[in-house]
């Protein structure tokens, strides 16, 4: 009887309209697709994105090249040199060089950091044009934390409860 | 002379670009139809960045092939290899000389249009089996094989179909075969219905016929890459891809002209002006069978091989045999009406 009834529901093409009702359910769904250039997902402010070397209100940089972030960086992905500052003989760095090839981008620089100086930031659009770009100094990545100081200090007091 | 050199030559050209060029415009708008659909139906967007809503997508690709080089594969038969895309794209624009588009509006009113069509249909295989074995790769020549043992078995079955149709209207004549279904109660005074097993069997086959999903085991992206013509580039490439969708839209016009009724309105013919025949009506029917065609690649996986013949074979002809019988009893005792009226 079983196989009578199968038969019956095969030669009738039930299945195949029950799955046509389906597909055709779907085609006035929303869709889906985010049109990236225009739109955006929301995005944490925990991201971990590109990195910024950040100032104090007076304009001092935080960085006293205790080097703790090089020594916790898992892909050995900064290098620092350090000596006097001339001016005033505060230790400072006189090279901060990430290499963005090689970080993984997990934070442990921004999480062993005792003056919250080296963060990431949430920007994710950056692109290198030429060899040797992916290394970025330490001018560059005060540049960034200058220009985009806002908007870290923002991410940071929204996350300050939980640390 | 000069008069009959116009009457012969110079209007027949004229009409025939009248229905080539048009046609190729639908096809590359079917084309991004099928896109914007598919990707509908798979929640997402589709083509949507070139010219508004991206319609101007298909026109991008076609200038894209048209500008890439064609490559001759280095064994491959010259001759052969050129010719193929030609006898692929011939007879699917030449099948469009016999279809009426209205009462008036048929380029050749053929008396044995159905045998035409048949004909014209079938040629098309040739210029696949030559694309797969001069091409001389493997890919490729399987292809070819799976594709022209599918088009040759859902050509019976087709035909089977098409021979119901014929008993119904006493005609070979496309005109004379939606006239056969005209009547006064418009929808219902068409053949799908006394036929409809047929009907279905039929558009299914054109399914088959012209290699689409679910039936495109001849392309096969999984396992033999593109099939038959996976060694064609540029402008070759185009003219089978052109061929492909030319047969899509014929199918889809053969399926309104033979089953649902032509140019002839849905609604009785006393509902004053949409009681109406005319070329719309035939547009609009068409349009609804080819997105059928797309609705199927979105909702069905690829059937196996074997499957395929099974359903050709063991399934389709016996039931097409057995309802030419019916649809010669349904003649016979006249339990149908055959063009009454309009």
């Amino acid at each position: 009887m079983s196989r009578i009834t199968h038969y019956f529901k095969s030669l009738l093409l039930i299945e195949l309209f029950r799955g046509m009702a389906l597909t055709i359910r779907y085609m006035f769904k929303p869709k889906y697709t985010v049109r990236y250039p225009m739109e955006h997902i929301p995005k944490s402010n925990r991201f971990r994105g590109l990195h910024a070397l950040r100032r104090y209100a007076n304009g001092e940089e935080r960085c006293i090249a205790c080097k703790l972030c090089e020594a916790v960086c898992p892909a050995l992905a900064i290098t620092i040199d350090s000596a006097p500052r001339e001016s005033d003989g505060q230790r400072r760095t006189t090279r901060y060089d990430i290499d963005l090839f090689k970080c993984i981008f997990c934070g442990f620089c921004e999480e062993s950091c005792p003056v919250d100086s080296i963060v990431e930031t949430s920007i994710h659009e950056y692109h290198f044009e030429h060899r040797g770009e992916n290394v970025v100094n330490k001018l560059q990545l005060l540049a960034i934390g200058d220009r985009f100081e806002k908007q870290i200090a923002a991410d940071r007091t929204q996350d300050a409860a939980y640390r | 002379m000069i008069d009959q050199l116009i009457n012969h030559l110079v209007w027949p050209i004229v009409y025939i670009l009248c229905i080539t060029i048009p046609l190729i415009l639908a096809v590359a708008m079917f084309v991004y139809w099928e896109r914007k659909v598919i990707g509908w139906m798979h929640v997402r967007m589709g083509p949507n960045k070139i010219g508004p809503f991206g319609l101007l997508q298909a026109f991008a690709d076609v200038v894209k092939l048209l500008i890439k080089e064609v490559i001759l594969p280095t064994t491959a038969n010259r001759f052969l290899y050129y010719l193929a895309p030609l006898l692929t794209l011939v007879p699917a624009l030449a099948a469009w000389a016999v279809v009426p588009f209205s009462s008036k509006m048929v380029l050749s009113n053929a008396n044995a249009g159905v045998l035409y069509l048949l004909a014209m249909t079938s040629m098309g295989v040739y210029g696949i089996i030559l694309a797969g074995w001069a091409s001389n790769s493997r890919y490729a020549l399987l292809g070819a094989m799976r594709s022209a043992a599918q088009v040759i078995s859902y050509e019976l079955a087709m035909g089977l179909c098409l021979v119901c149709v014929l008993v119904l209207a006493g005609s070979l004549n496309l005109t004379d075969i939606v006239n056969a279904q005209a009547g006064h109660k418009g929808i219902l005074d068409w053949f799908w219905l006394p036929l409809l097993p047929v009907f279905v069997i039929y558009f299914i086959s054109g399914v088959a016929e012209t290699n689409r999903a679910p039936f495109d085991v001849a392309e096969g992206e999984s396992e033999i890459v593109a099939g038959f013509h996976v060694e064609y580039s540029g402008s070759a490439f185009a003219i089978f891809f052109l061929a492909e969708y030319a047969n899509m839209i014929l199918v889809s016009f053969l399926a309104a002209v033979l089953f649902m009724g032509g140019w002839l309105s849905p609604f009785p013919s006393s509902w004053g002006f949409i009681g109406q025949g005319g070329f719309p009506w035939l547009l609009i029917k068409a349009f609804l069978f080819s997105f059928l065609f797309l609705w199927f690649r979105a909702s069905f996986p690829r059937y196996r091989y074997d499957q395929i013949m099974r359903l050709g074979w063991k399934v389709f002809i016996p039931i097409a045999i057995v309802w030419v019988l019916v649809a010669g009893c349904l003649k016979y005792f006249g339990w149908v009406t055959i063009g009454t009226g309009v």
